[in-house]
C-alpha cells in the first residue's frame, strides 16, 4: 500500500503549490489512475514516490515504511517505472535493457536470462527474435512493451506509469491498454499510472484521483466519477454536457441490468442487437438506433446472454450528470 | 631535377623525418587524448570548472602556434619535449569540448528513466552516458589528431625534427622542391588519418 499523509511540494520560486495537501492511499494490487490537465500536479505526485521529486514537507509510506528511511537506490530498484519515451538504453538490446535492473540486484547470468525470455513472452514478443535487437528496430508499440518488461524485471511489487501510451497512435494504444490489463490480472502490482486522458483513466482504473492545481478533487472508482462527478471540474474533464462522449466512457458489462436465468431464457432467439461487456453505451445507442428497438442484450466473453441495457437506463445516467454539473 | 627524381633520391631521409614526424604527434596524441577524455569527463560534474575548462583551452587555441611553441622555448628549451607539450596543449580544445557535450547532451528521457529505475549517477555515467557519447569523443579526437598532423610541422622550428623540417629548409635554402615534399607528405598522412578515424566513427555511431 502507498500512502501519501499531507504532502506538499512547492518548486522554488513559485508562488504556488505545485501539490497542496495531498492525501491518497493506493490499494495494494490495484490500478490507481492520477488524472487533469498538464500542470495538475500529477506527474510531480508520481515521481515523489521513487523519489526523483522530493517533497516540500509531509510524508509518503510504502508499506507502512516512510521512504525518508529507505535508501534511494534500493527503494527504486523495487520500483517499475515507465515513461511515455521508453527511455529506453539505444545502445543496449533488448536483452540488455531489461537485465539492466536484476543485473543491479546481483541477479545469477542463468536466472536474468531466463527472466528476459519469460517477460519478452508476458508481452507478446517473440524471445528469439527480439532480445538481441537494437531498440531503433523496434516500432513505438514494441518499445512500449519491451519498457513494460523491463519496469518488470526486477519483479518490483509496484510501478509507476508516466503516459506510458501517450505516444502511440489510437488503434496501438487501445490495444496496449487491453494488453496491460491482462498482465495486470496476471501480476497483481500496485500501479500508480499518471494520463491526461479521462477515457484512458476509466478504463485503465480501479481507482481514479482527479487532480486540479495541485489537490486531489475526486477520488473514487471510474462509475462514481462518471455518474456523480463531484464538481464542474470532474463534469468538464469527462464531457461535460457533452451526452456521447459520456455514453462512450461507459462499459455495458457496468451499466447493464443482469438478468435472471429465466429472463436470458426469453431473450433467447429474439431479434435484439447483443453486445458484448467491453462495448461503451455509446455503442449500445448505436446498436439501438440500428436495430430501432429501445433495447439491447449484453453478452460476456462466452457469447452467453447475461444482461440487458434500455433506452431509459442510458437515459438516466446521462440525466444524472446533467443536474450535478 | 624534377619531383620524382628528388623523392628517390632523398628517401632514406624523408622517410625518418616522416617516421619521426608520425611519432611526435602519435605520443602528443595519446597524452591529448588522455588528458583531454579525464578532464572532459571531470567538468561534467562542476558547471563553474567546466566554464573554466572550455574557455582555457579555447584561448590555448587562439594563440598562433607558431608563438605557443616559441613561447614554450624559455620554460622547456628546444626537441621534442616541447614540441609534444605544444601539441597537447593545442589539441585539448576539440576533445574536452566534445567529450562534455557528448555526455551533457544525452536525451533526458534516457537519463530519468536511469534514474528512476535506480541506477547511481557512477553507473549510469559509465554504462549510459560515456557509451553515449563515444561517437561524439571520437569525433573530437579525429578532430584534434588531424589539427595535430598539420601542426605538428610547426615543431621541425624548434627542432623537434618531422616533416616541418624539410619545409623550414626548404624555405631557407629556396627549395621548392622540398617544401613540396614535406607539405604533400603531411597533407597525405593528415587525409589518411582523417579517413582511418572516420570509419572508426561511423562504426561507433551505428
Amino acid at each position: 500500500m502507498i500512502r501519501f499523509e499531507n504532502v506538499v511540494k512547492r518548486y522554488p520560486g513559485e508562488a504556488t503549490d505545485a501539490v497542496h495537501n495531498l492525501n491518497l492511499e493506493i490499494e495494494s494490487g490495484t490500478i490507481c489512475m492520477l488524472v487533469g490537465p498538464s500542470g495538475c500536479g500529477k506527474t510531480t505526485t508520481m515521481k515523489m514516490i521513487n523519489k526523483l521529486i522530493r517533497p516540500s514537507s509531509g510524508a509518503i509510506l510504502i508499506g507502512g515504511r516512510n521512504i525518508d528511511t529507505v535508501d534511494t537506490i534500493e527503494l527504486r530498484l523495487s520500483i517499475g517505472y515507465i515513461i511515455q519515451d521508453t527511455g529506453l538504453f539505444p545502445h543496449m538490446t533488448v536483452g540488455e535493457n531489461i537485465a539492466v535492473v536484476p543485473g543491479e540486484l546481483g541477479w545469477k547470468k542463468d536466472r536474468i536470462s531466463s527472466r528476459i525470455d519469460e517477460l519478452l513472452d508476458l508481452v507478446d514478443l517473440n524471445p528469439k527474435a527480439f532480445r538481441n535487437k537494437k531498440p531503433n528496430e523496434l516500432s513505438g508499440g514494441q518499445k512500449q512493451r519491451v519498457g513494460v518488461a523491463r519496469a518488470l524485471a526486477g519483479d518490483p511489487p509496484i510501478m509507476l506509469m508516466d503516459e506510458p501510451f501517450g505516444a502511440l497512435d489510437p488503434i496501438t494504444r487501445a490495444r496496449m491498454q487491453d494488453e496491460f490489463l491482462r498482465i495486470q490480472e496476471k501480476i497483481r502490482k500496485t500501479i500508480v499510472f499518471v494520463t491526461h486522458d479521462v477515457e484512458e483513466a476509466i478504463k485503465m482504473g480501479d481507482t481514479i484521483a482527479v487532480l486540479k492545481l495541485g489537490q486531489i478533487v475526486q477520488l473514487s472508482s471510474p462509475m462514481e466519477i462518471l455518474s456523480n462527478p463531484s464538481d464542474p471540474f470532474v463534469s468538464e474533464l469527462i464531457g461535460g454536457r457533452n451526452s456521447l462522449k459520456m455514453l462512450s466512457l461507459m462499459r455495458c458489462g457496468q451499466i447493464m441490468k443482469t438478468l435472471s436465468p429465466a429472463e436470458v431464457e426469453e431473450a433467447r432467439g429474439s431479434p435484439q442487437g447483443i453486445l458484448g461487456m467491453k462495448a461503451t453505451a455509446q455503442d449500445a445507442l448505436s446498436e439501438m438506433l440500428r436495430t430501432g428497438e429501445r433495447f439491447i442484450f449484453v453478452e460476456d466473453e462466452r457469447h452467453d446472454v447475461v444482461g440487458v441495457l434500455d433506452f431509459e437506463n442510458l437515459l438516466e445516467r446521462v440525466n444524472r450528470h446533467g443536474i450535478t454539473s | 631535377m624534377n619531383f620524382f627524381e628528388f623523392l628517390i633520391s632523398r628517401w632514406p631521409t624523408i622517410l625518418s623525418l616522416t617516421l619521426e614526424h608520425l611519432f611526435i604527434v602519435f605520443i602528443a596524441m595519446v597524452i591529448s587524448v588522455t588528458v583531454g577524455v579525464a578532464v572532459g569527463i571531470l567538468i561534467t560534474k562542476n558547471q563553474m570548472a567546466a566554464r573554466i575548462v572550455l574557455n582555457v583551452t579555447n584561448i590555448l587555441m587562439t594563440i598562433p602556434s607558431l608563438a605557443l611553441f616559441s613561447l614554450l622555448i624559455p620554460v622547456l628549451g628546444i626537441g621534442k619535449i616541447p614540441a609534444i607539450v605544444g601539441l597537447v596543449a593545442y589539441t585539448q580544445l576539440p576533445i574536452v569540448r566534445n567529450v562534455y557535450t557528448g555526455i551533457m547532451t544525452i536525451n533526458p528521457a534516457i537519463l530519468e528513466a536511469a534514474r528512476g529505475m535506480g541506477l547511481t549517477e557512477k553507473k549510469i555515467m559509465r554504462t549510459i552516458r560515456i557509451p553515449l557519447a563515444l561517437p561524439a569523443m571520437m569525433s573530437g579526437i579525429r578532430t584534434a589528431t588531424v589539427m595535430g598532423i598539420g601542426i605538428g610541422a610547426i615543431a621541425g622550428y624548434i627542432g623537434a625534427g618531422g616533416l616541418g623540417v624539410y619545409i623550414f629548409q626548404g624555405i631557407s635554402r629556396s627549395s621548392d622542391q622540398m617544401v613540396i615534399v614535406g607539405a604533400v607528405l603531411i597533407s597525405v598522412i593528415s587525409i589518411l588519418t582523417d579517413q582511418f578515424l572516420g570509419g572508426v566513427q561511423r562504426k561507433l555511431n551505428r
